[in-house]
């Protein structure tokens, strides 16, 4: 069991820096080629709207354990403006990343669990886990 | 706001889904291996073949880059830099991977709304599915075809008692679900008008006032509306902005407009529509349609309202029905079989 590692998102090295931990983790825990690229990839999309929408923010990373299965767990945090429309945030073809990158929903996609809280003024949170199956 | 998936379901999905990779791995290797050896343009056929398989199960772009990875590593000894060269890929192709994805899950979007659009057509085609009443001395035909799946246009036949029958034509801007739902409006409310049996005028006197205060100031309808008896067989009509009929005179063998004037609904409230009124002699001909039956584009040109009328000079002699039919097959020869607008005409004979 690894103690949760906490990453400060404020540059685009900070980003690269998550992915990397994310990406460590992964290998640790056994997941395959494709799934570690898509949990960096994850990361990578979660902090980059830490980066590009809150200014700063964390991504705390750590291991998870239920029911007998293993996964990495990612929490993004951040206090900036939060999302006024989730479900539009959460659609298809909607993306706040501005093209790059795959948006919320492909993170969803890529991902076991995801869930997502966000007020006006006060930040968003999202969680997302994926299990070693 | 929070909102997760179920976990357990996913792993089980997982598994089955590596039993498959497995499988798929496993030709996919056999494939490379005997294109490897002989190079052979059937390799790259079957190849191509099982793209399609994989597209079909689903296999995002970046697993099939990890398969042609792991299949070289069994093969052959790979340079280092080689082997690490493929993470780069993967990387990139996860993007792919990613639109892929959003591409399904839009697909998928995208038949629900259209089987919740084949119900509101069938709801619509309940709304205008109403008989051409077959009475004594007047024969009607009529064709209403949408140009897309919900149709802009509106008919309405009723027959209030033995000698009066009521006929409605209209034309709602536009196409579409727009249109659409705007002729169900136009519906209940001819629905109510025609329970106070009001003249044709004072019908779209009434109907001006809710188009007006219940539709978007961009969209307007056109219409005509009619009242047939059928012991004079007098026809007394109001237009609102409508695209003229014609009235067919048998002892001249020749067509008129249907002349009338009066501002299109929901344009300009408390407009009058003066009434109308003539008499049909044996033979003659009421033909009413909308727009999307004369404004046709027939290759560069425009179809005029003469060589309409030589159309319908031909068709004379038949059955109302037939007349409409006719009609509506040959415009749709001459418009290279494209219907741009909804094509709605009924028409009235005499007989």
């Amino acid at each position: 069991m690894t103690v949760p590692i906490t990453i400060e998102i404020r540059t685009e090295q900070d980003i690269v820096l998550a992915r990397q931990e994310g990406r460590n983790l992964s290998k640790q825990l056994g997941f395959g080629n494709i799934v570690q690229s898509r949990i960096a990839t994850a990361i990578s999309e979660l902090a980059r709207n830490i980066f590009q929408y809150a200014g700063a923010g964390t991504i705390t990373i750590e291991t998870v354990k239920e029911d007998g299965r293993v996964g990495v767990r990612i929490v993004a945090e951040d206090h900036g403006p939060g999302i006024r429309d989730i479900r539009r945030a959460m659609e298809d073809g909607f993306s706040t990343s501005g093209g790059l990158g795959a948006g919320l929903p492909g993170v969803r996609r890529m991902m076991d669990e995801f869930s997502i809280e966000s007020s006006v003024d006060h930040g968003t949170r999202v969680v997302i886990i994926k299990w070693n199956s | 706001m929070w909102s997760s998936s179920n976990g357990t379901a996913n792993v089980r999905k997982g598994r089955a889904g590596q039993l498959n990779r497995q499988h798929l791995q496993a030709q996919y290797k056999e494939i490379l291996q005997a294109y490897l050896e002989g190079r052979g343009e059937t390799q790259l056929y079957l190849a191509q073949q099982l793209g399609k398989w994989f597209l079909k199960q689903n296999v995002a772009p970046e697993e099939i880059i990890d398969m042609h990875l792991h299949t070289m590593e069994e093969m052959v000894d790979m340079p280092e830099p080689v082997r690490e060269s493929f993470q780069l890929l993967t990387e990139v192709m996860i993007e792919y991977g990613n639109t892929y994805r959003e591409h399904r899950s839009l697909r998928s979007r995208q038949k629900q709304l259209e089987s919740e659009i084949e119900v509101a057509v069938t709801m619509q085609q309940t709304l205008l599915s109403e008989k051409v009443p077959s009475l004594e001395g007047v024969d009607i035909g009529l064709v209403s075809v949408p140009a897309k799946k919900m149709s802009g246009d509106y008919y309405h036949f009723v027959r209030h008692d033995a000698d009066l029958f009521s006929v409605a034509i209209a034309d709602i801007t536009g196409k579409g679900i727009p249109a659409a739902l705007c002729m169900s409006m136009i519906k209940y409310a001819m629905d109510c008008l025609y329970l106070t049996r009001l003249d044709p005028s004072e019908i779209l006197f009434f109907l001006n006032g809710i188009v007006e205060r219940n539709i978007d100031p961009s969209m307007f309808v056109t219409m005509l509306c009619g009242c047939y008896c059928l012991e004079s067989h007098h026809f007394r009509y109001a237009v609102a902005g409508h695209e003229p009929g014609f009235l067919y005179r048998a002892k001249e063998e020749t067509f008129y407009d249907l002349a009338g004037q009066g501002i299109a609904l929901g344009v300009k409230r408390g407009a009058k529509y003066p009434e109308y009124s003539i008499g049909l002699e044996e033979g003659d001909l009421l033909i009413l349609l909308t727009d999307g039956v004369t404004e046709r584009k027939m290759g560069e040109r425009f179809l005029q309202r003469e060589e309409l009328i030589g159309y319908l000079q031909a068709e004379v002699g038949r059955s109302a029905q037939e007349i409409a039919d006719n009609l509506y097959r040959r415009l749709l020869e001459l418009s290279h079989f494209e219907l741009p607008d909804d094509h709605t005409m009924i028409v009235i004979r005499r007989a």
